[in-house]
């Protein structure tokens, strides 16, 4: 009996680490977000446990592995990927899967915010968030721990505010006074939260889309689509259709997946999987940084290590410590 | 008197050979590093733009070294550069830095300046001395660039990985173990042999980048996070048409003579950008617009925050990314600069590019779509 070949895909972000899971056919089997709180090692240890028990002990039925987001590299050395690809590649590669012909992507994820443009099937230019990171993820999750809602209830309140207040969202700090300075001034909360996501939207398209033409299709992904709030004011802000793909929030993982299932077939001669087994994540990891003495450059370097067991050491200019392992 | 002077991409070597062969003492700063960059934020007001905050990083750790005298190009610049000279002054005086800056003012508005400047360093106005140096100065200017240039054409056709970076070190090290123009010129010649012995692959065609934007971040490859290295790494050829030599030749020599310049860039410029409007914005323009006519496949123009010139060329940039179909990114660097997410839009640009040729060369059936 022969099994089906399945591709995992990961997606490592500064706020949420996810992975997914991916039949023959392109279908996602079984998605998972889980919250990075800083330790992605731990989590993404945690991520391939879960994927253990879903799909049992056998690797072979892996048969590749992509891996995208801000800890690519780190994904990469602790599962093993066949492919290690940014996230604007992943991001629309998945969009285009779900949406064939879409022409602006906008995503916006725990730090960053990116807008992709295509033309003809082929990213024709992107634009991501500079030197600020107002209006991201983390902001919306710190105001909401602020206000005390969870933060999935966010959009619900915006949504049933009549007549929304003008909050300035040019700078997650001046937001911020404003949000408050509009509490005490007695302003209701659905209100409030209404005028943030407004607020939000308005700067983003001013910081990214730049005046740009945003053609339709329109796809809103990233773990702030979840926010029905925003999608409101992405509505309204552009006057168009804005569709949320399903699975919004593992976009990047699922285009990593794909990927690395067209890296598979694109290679001319068959070739085993990098990936390191589920097991992988019963390792001993430990990370530990050191400052290198050896130029003023006093590069920090970053080592892990597995079972005691140096597998990878970044952040060195010279390449005296990555290439030293 | 023990001259210095801010570093700036290879410029030291040539600088180098024009103290020696004029036999003045002098000190080459340390290489610029994060420590460099620490020193001259600390001492830099916050708004003043990046190339400021290093270049007074490197004067002050050469001074650390036994340098007194500071020899800096160019008083009169259109753009803030201009003022880089009263400012290293003024800021090296609050420090009590005692520390002398002789200024070369470009030819033409104030010769008795440039001098007056030149009667300071030399003691005296030798001017047949002074005009051989210079030409020496100019050829090794040029030889250094173009050794440049082959390690960016040949890094991404290489087939040993890290054989032509390997070769480029070398070459940046022992340059400071030579002494005088015959002896670099030497040199360049061995390097150049041994660039050319490089195993490439022949049927490469690698995508072709140029590189626009304010000088000395797109010169200076520690403030550029290496791009063109970097570039090379992912097997793209790049291009830049604002070096040092190109500088020298066209800004200060071929003006003192009265030569009539290479203005291609400002023909090309015209439709978008009639006048010089300061730093190389016109350049910006201009080679961007001859980038596409030669055939190259995108254009990166970096600056350093606050860069006006640069700004008013960011804006002007997507008319000529329409009209010539060719992509454009911009990157703007300054002391904060996360090297991850740099990295992470170049990478994207370069992936952008790639398909975009593909599907413009031939439809690949298997291409993921968006990819």
């Amino acid at each position: 009996m022969t099994l089906d070949t399945y591709y995992l895909g990961i997606d490592v972000g500064s706020v949420s680490t996810n992975l997914i899971l991916m039949d023959e056919n392109d279908i996602i089997l079984k998605k998972l977000y889980l919250r990075t709180s800083g330790q992605p090692i731990r989590v993404l240890c945690e991520g391939l446990s879960i994927l253990k028990e879903y799909i049992g002990e056998n690797v072979s039925r892996i048969g590749s592995v992509g891996a995208t987001g801000s800890g690519r590299r780190l994904a990469a050395v602790i599962a093993g990927a066949d492919i290690v690809k940014n996230e604007i590649t992943a991001h629309a590669v998945a969009a285009q899967k779900v949406v064939p012909g879409v022409r602006t992507i906008m995503e916006i994820g725990g730090q960053d915010s990116k807008i992709i443009f295509l033309k003809e099937g082929v990213v024709h230019d992107f634009a991501m968030n500079t030197v600020c990171a107002a209006g991201t993820g983390s902001f919306l999750d710190r105001q909401a721990e602020r206000l005390g809602i969870p933060i999935s209830e966010i959009g619900k309140f915006a949504l049933r505010s009549k007549s929304p207040v003008r909050i300035a969202g040019r700078c997650a700090v001046f937001a911020e006074s404003d949000m408050i300075h509009k509490q005490q001034a007695g302003y209701c909360l659905e209100d409030i939260i209404c005028g943030l996501c407004e607020g939000l939207v308005r700067n983003y398209l001013n910081n990214l889309a730049k005046g740009r033409e945003i053609h339709e299709p329109v796809m809103f992904q990233g773990g702030v689509a979840a926010n029905i709030g925003i999608v409101h004011a992405f509505r309204k802000a552009l006057q168009k259709e804005i569709i949320v793909p399903e699975y919004y929030d593992v976009m990047g993982a699922y285009g990593a997946a794909l990927l690395a299932k067209e890296k598979m077939r694109s290679e001319k001669r068959a070739k085993t999987t990098a990936f390191k087994g589920f097991r992988a994540a019963e390792n001993n990891y430990i990370s530990r940084n050191l400052e290198c003495c050896g130029c003023p450059n006093m590069c920090e370097v970053l080592e892990i290590l597995s079972n005691g067991n140096v597998i990878a050491r970044w952040g060195d200019k010279c390449g005296k410590w990555s290439f030293g392992i | 008197m023990k001259v210095t002077f801010p570093h700036m991409g290879n410029l030291y070597i040539s600088a180098k050979v024009l103290f020696e062969e004029l036999g003045i003492d002098y000190v080459i700063p340390p290489f610029t590093s994060k420590k460099t960059l620490e020193i001259g934020t600390r001492y830099v007001p916050e708004c003043a733009c990046l190339p400021l905050k290093i270049t007074i990083g490197n004067l002050i750790e050469a001074q650390q070294l036994g340098a007194d005298t500071v020899l800096m190009a160019g008083g009169c610049g259109p753009c803030r550069f201009g003022y880089y000279c009263e400012m290293y002054r003024e800021i090296l005086k609050d420090l009590n830095c005692n520390m002398d800056i002789i200024t070369l003012e470009p030819p033409g508005a104030h010769i008795s300046r440039l001098l007056q400047g030149i009667r300071k360093l030399l003691g005296g106005c030798n001017l047949y001395k002074m005009a051989r140096a210079v030409k020496c100065f100019t050829r090794v200017v040029m030889e250094v660039d173009e050794i440049e240039r082959l390690v960016f054409k040949i890094k991404p056709r290489e087939l040993d990985k890290g054989g032509t970076d390997e070769i480029y070190k070398a070459f940046k090290k022992d340059a400071l173990k030579v002494k005088g123009a015959r002896q670099i010129i030497e040199l360049v010649r061995e390097t150049k042999n041994k660039l050319m012995k490089v195993k490439t692959d022949e049927k490469a065609k690698p995508l072709k980048i140029g590189i626009v934007g304010e000088i000395y971040s797109t010169i200076d490859s520690w403030t550029n996070m290496d791009i063109q290295s970097r570039l090379g790494a992912m097997g793209v050829e790049s291009h830049r048409y604002v070096t040092i030599s190109n500088w020298v030749i066209e800004h200060i020599i071929k003006k003192a003579l009265k030569i009539p310049r290479d203005l291609s860039y400002e023909h090309a410029a015209r439709p978008y950008l009639g006048k010089m409007i300061g730093g190389h914005a016109l350049e910006t323009i201009g080679n961007t617009v001859l980038y596409a006519l030669r055939g190259y496949d995108g254009i990166i123009q970096v600056y350093p925050l606050t860069c006006m010139p640069e700004i008013v060329a960011e804006s002007i940039l997507p008319a000529v990314e329409r009209n010539y179909d060719i992509p454009v990114l911009t990157l703007i660097i300054d002391e904060m600069t996360g090297e991850a997410g740099y990295i992470t839009r170049i990478e994207a640009f370069v992936d952008l590019i790639l398909r975009k040729k593909e599907k413009k060369v031939l439809d690949l059936g298997y291409i993921l779509p968006g990819y």
